[in-house]
């Protein structure tokens, strides 16, 4: 990525070339950038953003042990002027105020409103100035990690600028791992060199590298390079990375469809058992998964600055929250419908409706902010061409462990012999003394409490507003359907199996159509095998 | 909250009728009747209540100034409950019982496409604040809000020759206004020599949320070496759970920028603003445009919904242009009569919030200003780049073969929304 801010007729990318070798071959300057170092501070305010460029090269280039570090707060937008007396402050929002700290000392100076801070704001071009200029800076880091960091930046978005720097950081580095990057930075720009023999060895050193730029750059190699050999051995190259590359996509359309079966799986899972186990159609069950989403939203008000935390919280708070709005359906209006299943439909249509529209009264029509710990955010990368991101990953192994530990109530505790019993013979669990009314309002509530905790991994993926059940409900049925009524292990394979069908067809034939064959083969199948994938047997099943 | 304030309506009518008896009659009569048909309930309630406590408000300033005509406005609020035939039926209420004077609404096109029959039949008039697709032009509606070319092309035009876009990803919802603005954006890249192979075109269900496959499919055409953009005609909500996708999937808006048509302060004011920073939209007003005008606006907003934290978006400042272009057709009108405001409202000029003016032109389009801008951390836009003038709303797009040589000019003698320049027919079809 070149940037070009002109000062002077003269390109900054030039002069920042030119500044960061000066620095990095004499480290030992002072006295005299101090003042550079701290104008350019002054120069931050302003608000041209090509003179916000000049002062990041100005920083960059004084060898301030604090540049690369105020740089990334730059970068994260968490630096501000104090409107007060125009100090350099770091702040980080707590709540609706700002906890700062002096951005060099980092001494604490208190908790302020926002209203007497003064942002420095940045635009894509300055950000991705930043961007190279922390990469090229890291270079040098005594640090291998935050070596390593700068490199693989360079990796990912090549500056022409920073392989001088590059060039000489390599016959000083210690680090294995950290010179086989810096290698594969300058063979990338081998690859255009003049002379074959250096070309060839460049691709050498590139063959199998799942790295974008090294493909294009192959790719380029291989149509134009006027030497025969150097064509092949690029082409040779070439297909191997391609044939390395689709088995990594394949990895990834797994990955993707297992993540889009496991919410599938989390949202039906409760109505496996209120639909499944009680035989209750229960069309409020997207809203109760709403209402779990907004407990995280409200758990997250109450307690702002422990994002990372608040998820923990929200977990049981959600079963709590959801399972006594479901105990309250059951005893106020389903008890009296048990038998008739038109009317259930149509009492809980409307339930769905008075809650959504209770959310939209009580708290607001318009989405809600429900933030992402910063755990869930980013993503595990395991090459150059795959990486799973970590909100994905950690929703499957919840899903995972809501089952099981579904699983485990219904088989091991006393509440699921009595709910097995009442599922299967009321009478006769009567007979045995089973308070079949109690069974079912606490089936109907675990069976809430669930969509709660559903409702709790969805609102780290989508919106939060009134309308988030309703796209849910009808995936939900499905899967319950597709998978067998009354059965948590039809549920768990119908839902990953539906979400890896669907993801494997996206790609050829859209969303929108890999939504309506799926459709389309879960009615075909209803046809053949009305009872589902695993299908009930015995006499309960008649009954 | 609806509710409560017919409560309270039907309570004053009661005391007022109680006590005064026949004076009421006359106050009633005495008042010129606004319509405002915005969905309160339902899956659009989330936009489209702003709109209607934005009407709420500029009734209520107007009122304040003395009302227009010497009489008093009235609100008269319905709900259609995101529910496109009931559009039509209570805009036929509108009409018929209540008989408005103007109505203010509708957001999605196809609650547009319900209701315009009604007020074509009727001869009512409708100011219609959003984005939309163009390809129509009614003699009845005002459309405030901007068209493909006063939105849609600035943006690429940006991104063409500002960023240095090769590569273009076009995302969208499955609906009439993204496909529509596509075909009409692909015409347009097309015609500026992009490649075939150059252009992606996707689209999605209402309310998507699964966004993997399809960033990881940006990604890999976005690697293949050129600048590449995705221009997202993805309606509202469904564009969070996309630029949380994207963030997670590690593509920056260094990388890849987003330009978007339909996320605005509103939708940022509802979500986690970090993934997304950085990413474009592209509109014809910011709230944080610096102008006299607009500090004014927010600040009367603040007051009136009595909360210092609600944004102001591009569809109220389009209700407030449309608002204030009726007032003025009707003062010179000196009527409320739709056949002569509909004459006195062309080439009527009213000052939008941006600093400058906003005019009604002969095809029922405004002039509008088109600004580019960067999502900021704290939900607002930093304007990075302007169109150095005004820009007519163009009803018929230049850039589509079945209406590039169509004209819209409802001024006497023409007086038709579908004139063909080569055939000198107006074909009579108005969308």
């Amino acid at each position: 990525m070149r940037i070009k801010f002109m000062t002077g007729g003269m390109p900054v990318s030039w002069l920042r070339a030119l500044l960061l070798a000066l620095f990095i071959a004499s480290p030992l300057v002072h006295a005299d950038d101090n003042a550079d170092f701290d104008a350019a501070l002054a120069q931050l305010a302003v608000s041209s953003f090509d003179s916000k460029a000049e002062a990041i090269d100005t920083i960059a280039a004084s060898g301030h042990p604090a540049a690369a570090s105020l740089l990334e707060q730059l970068l994260q937008a968490r630096l501000f002027f104090r409107k007060a007396d125009g100090r350099l402050v770091i702040g980080e929002k707590d709540g609706r105020r700002y906890r700062i700290r002096d951005a060099l000392s980092g001494e604490p100076l208190g908790i302020v409103k926002k209203r007497a801070l003064r942002k420095i704001k940045t635009n894509n071009r300055l950000r991705g100035h930043i961007r190279s200029t922390i990469a090229t800076l890291n270079l040098s880091s005594p640090e291998v990690a935050v070596r390593l960091a700068g490199v693989q930046q360079l990796l990912e978005r090549p500056d022409p600028t920073a392989l001088a720097v590059v060039r000489r950081q390599l016959d000083k580095e210690s680090d294995p791992a950290v010179a086989e990057a810096m290698r594969t930075v300058i063979a990338l720009e081998d690859l255009k060199s003049d002379d074959p023999q250096v070309v060839r060895e460049a691709i050498e050193r590139l063959s199998g590298s799942l790295l974008p730029a090294a493909r294009n750059a192959l790719a380029r190699v291989a149509a134009k390079s006027d030497d025969q050999q150097v064509r092949d051995a690029a082409a040779a190259a070439l297909s191997g990375i391609e044939s390395s590359l689709q088995l990594n996509q394949l990895a990834e359309t797994l990955f993707f469809g297992l993540s889009l079966g496991s919410v599938l799986v989390l949202a039906a899972i409760g109505l496996a058992i209120t639909f499944g186990v009680m035989g209750v159609i229960n069309m409020a069950h997207g809203e109760l998964i709403m209402l779990g989403a907004y407990t995280t939203y409200i758990v997250q008000l109450l307690m702002p600055g422990h994002i990372d935390l608040s998820l923990f919280v929200a977990i049981p708070a959600a079963f709590v929250v959801s399972g006594l709005v479901g105990i309250a359906i059951e005893r106020g209006v389903i008890r009296f419908l048990y038998g008739r299943p038109l009317e259930t439909l149509l009492a809980t249509f409307g339930i769905s409706l008075i809650l959504q529209q209770l959310v939209r009264t009580t708290i607001s029509a318009q989405n809600v902010a429900v933030e992402n710990p910063s755990w869930m955010s980013g993503s595990l990368a395991l090459n150059p061409a795959l990486s799973l991101t970590y909100n994905r990953l950690y929703i499957i192994l919840f899903a995972l462990l809501v089952f099981v530990a579904l699983l485990l109530v219904l088989k091991k505790t006393a509440l699921g012999l009595q709910v097995r019993a009442v599922a299967q013979n009321r009478n006769m669990a009567r007979a045995m003394g089973v308070r079949s009314a109690w069974v079912d309002a606490m089936t109907f509530g675990l069976g809430s409490g669930i969509a709660g905790v559903a409702g709790v991994a969805l609102s780290q993926l989508t919106n939060v507003g009134p309308n988030l059940g309703q796209s849910y409900i009808i995936d939900s049925f499905m899967v319950v359907v597709f998978g067998g009524v009354g059965n948590l292990w039809g549920t768990l394979v119908a839902g990953l199996s539906l979400g890896v069908a669907n993801k494997f067809m996206e790609p050829w034939t859209g969303a929108v159509l890999a939504k309506i064959l799926v459709l389309v083969f879960i009615i075909l199948f209803i046809q053949k095998r009305p009872r589902g994938l695993f299908p009930q047997k015995g006499r309960a099943a008649e009954g | 909250m609806h509710l409560s304030k017919v409560i309270r309506h039907l309570t004053l009518a009661a005391t007022l009728s109680a006590g005064l008896g026949v004076s009421t009659i006359a106050n009633a009569a005495d008042t010129i009747k606004v319509g405002i048909l915005h969905s309160l309930s339902g899956t659009m309630a989330i936009s489209e209540t702003t709109l209607k406590d934005t009407m709420l408000m500029l009734i209520e300033e107007q009122n304040r100034k003395g009302g227009l005509l010497g009489k008093q406005l009235e609100p008269v609020v319905v709900d259609p409950a995101s529910n496109w035939p009931l559009f039509a039926e209570k805009a036929r209420e509108l009409l018929e019982k209540d008989k408005v004077a103007a109505t203010f609404g509708c957001w999605t096109s196809v609650s547009r496409k319900s209701v315009l029959p009604v007020f074509e039949e009727l001869n009512g008039l409708l100011f219609y604040p959003v984005q939309y697709e163009a390809e129509e032009s009614s003699k009845n509606v005002f459309y405030t809000g901007a068209a493909p070319n006063q939105q849609a092309i600035p943006a690429v035009d940006y991104l063409m020759n500002e960023v240095g876009v090769k590569r273009w990803v076009l995302a969208g919802t499955d609906y009439v206004y993204p496909r529509t603005t596509n075909k009409i954006l692909e015409a347009y890249l097309k015609a500026k020599g992009v490649a075939a192979k150059d252009i992606m075109i996707n689209y999605t269900p209402f309310g998507h949320s699964d966004w993997q496959s399809i960033v990881s499919d940006i990604k890999k055409f976005g690697n293949a070496g050129k600048k590449t953009a995705v221009v997202s005609t993805i309606n509202g909500d469904a564009n969070v759970p996309f630029y949380k996708e994207l963030g997670n999937q590690g593509i920056s808006a260094e990388d890849i920028p987003v330009v978007a048509f339909s996320v605005g302060e509103e939708e940022l004011s509802g979500i986690d603003t970090k993934p997304l920073v950085g990413h474009l939209a592209a509109w014809n007003y910011f709230m944080s445009e610096d102008a006299g005008a607009n500090e004014d606006f927010i600040e009367a907003w603040h007051k009136f919904t009595k909360n210092e934290d609600r944004v102001t978006n591009d569809p109220m400042e389009a209700h407030y242009i449309g608002f204030n272009m009726w007032v003025k057709a009707v003062e010179a009108a000196g009527t409320t009569d739709p056949d002569a405001v509909q004459a006195a409202i062309i080439g009527v000029a009213v000052p939008n919030l941006s600093g400058g003016y906003a005019a009604m032109m002969p095809n029922h389009h405004i002039t509008k200003p088109v600004l580019i801008g960067e999502i900021q951390e704290d939900g607002q836009f930093e304007t990075v780049w302007r169109t150095p003038g005004l820009v007519v709303g163009d009803a018929w797009s230049d850039f589509l073969p079945g209406s590039k040589d169509i004209i819209s000019d409802w001024r006497k003698p023409l007086s038709c929304g579908n004139y063909n320049v080569k055939t000198g027919k107006c074909s009579g079809q108005n969308y």
